[in-house]
């Protein structure tokens, strides 16, 4: 399955990958990011569920909280 | 309105998303400011600025010369005051038809709900994802609208929720949980414009908000990445599983 990730294509990654597994794979800190996908945040408590497509388009938004 | 507010406001009473109407509940608003730092300042003097009657400052801190980097509504004299006492002056001197409430503290569980009581607005500018987790709490349970506003290197973050758990996320629907290892401003730094940015966009949140102008960013998270000067606007919807908001 082929996805764009934060503006870059991204090939060769498994069929039907759910948001969870996806961050695992790219070793990213769960709790540290919120995922966005086709412009919409993806709900944490979904992301073991949330089944991703081919030609989804991602975006990984770090957590920022200065003032 | 006396004549001299009719001059003082006339680019608001020209536009006719606000106008006279807009105007007077501007006058007639409550805002309740939680950190009066780089999002706080530039925020707060906007909303002086535009007439917002009653502004509340919550800050427990003192002016240090590394604020001055972005922090805009302290000058150089202020440096060891209390920054609600420098950010009040300045409002004041900038727009004497106000008033700000001045509390000097620090925002906890036990003192949230008695502080932002009766406000019609709540804006989150402060350096702290546990002070933003008590500030979410608050508004969901007072059921005022918050604006919550997050900066971090050359990066801008805000949206709006609306404080009514059933219609729309919370700011905890967002960020769960607290972030392992968050870095403030101090560690990662900030550009001192973004301040400004984010800072007077949440005082157009606010604007929108109080005279029901235009579409406020409720259910939406809007990203500034000022190195590439982009921004998105995308959907955040509700999490049903919210630790704060979501179905017990």
């Amino acid at each position: 399955m082929k996805l764009k990730i934060n503006g870059e294509w991204v090939d060769d990654l498994p069929d039907a990958l759910s948001v969870s597994a996806l961050l695992t794979h790219l070793q990213l800190p769960v709790k540290k990011i919120a995922v966005e996908r086709n412009l919409k945040i993806v709900p944490k408590s979904t992301f073991d569920t949330a089944t991703l497509a081919e030609g989804d388009q991602l975006e990984i938004i770090h957590f920022i909280g200065g003032g | 309105m006396t004549p001299e507010q009719i001059s003082r406001y006339a680019r608001h009473l020209v536009l006719k998303e606000i106008g006279g109407p807009g105007q007077a509940k501007l006058l007639a608003a409550n805002i309740a400011i939680i950190g009066a730092g780089g999002l706080g300042g530039p925020a707060g003097l906007y909303l002086a600025a535009a007439g917002v009657g009653k502004i509340t400052i919550i800050d427990d801190d003192a002016v240090d010369i590394t604020n001055l980097q972005r922090q805009i509504q302290f000058v150089q004299t202020d440096i060891g005051a209390l920054k609600t006492e420098a950010m009040g002056g300045a409002l004041v001197d900038l727009n004497p038809d106000i008033t700000v409430r001045r509390e000097q503290m620090r925002l906890t569980d036990d003192n949230a709900a008695d502080l932002l009581r009766g406000h019609d607005l709540i804006l989150d500018g402060t350096d702290s994802f546990q002070t933003r987790f008590i500030v979410n709490d608050a508004s969901l349970y007072l059921g005022i609208p918050l604006i919550s506003g997050a900066l971090g290197r050359f990066d801008g973050q805000i949206s709006v929720f609306s404080g009514n758990g059933a219609d729309g996320p919370c700011y905890r629907c967002l960020v769960p949980s607290i972030p392992p290892d968050a870095q403030t401003c101090a560690q990662v730094g900030v550009v001192g414009a973004l301040a400004g940015i984010i800072g007077a966009q949440m005082a157009l949140e606010a604007v929108k908000m109080i005279t029901g102008a235009g579409a406020p960013l409720i259910g939406k998270l809007y990203l500034f990445d000022g190195l590439a000067a982009t921004a998105r606007t995308v959907t955040l919807p509700k999490d049903p599983a919210c630790p704060a908001c979501g179905a017990k």
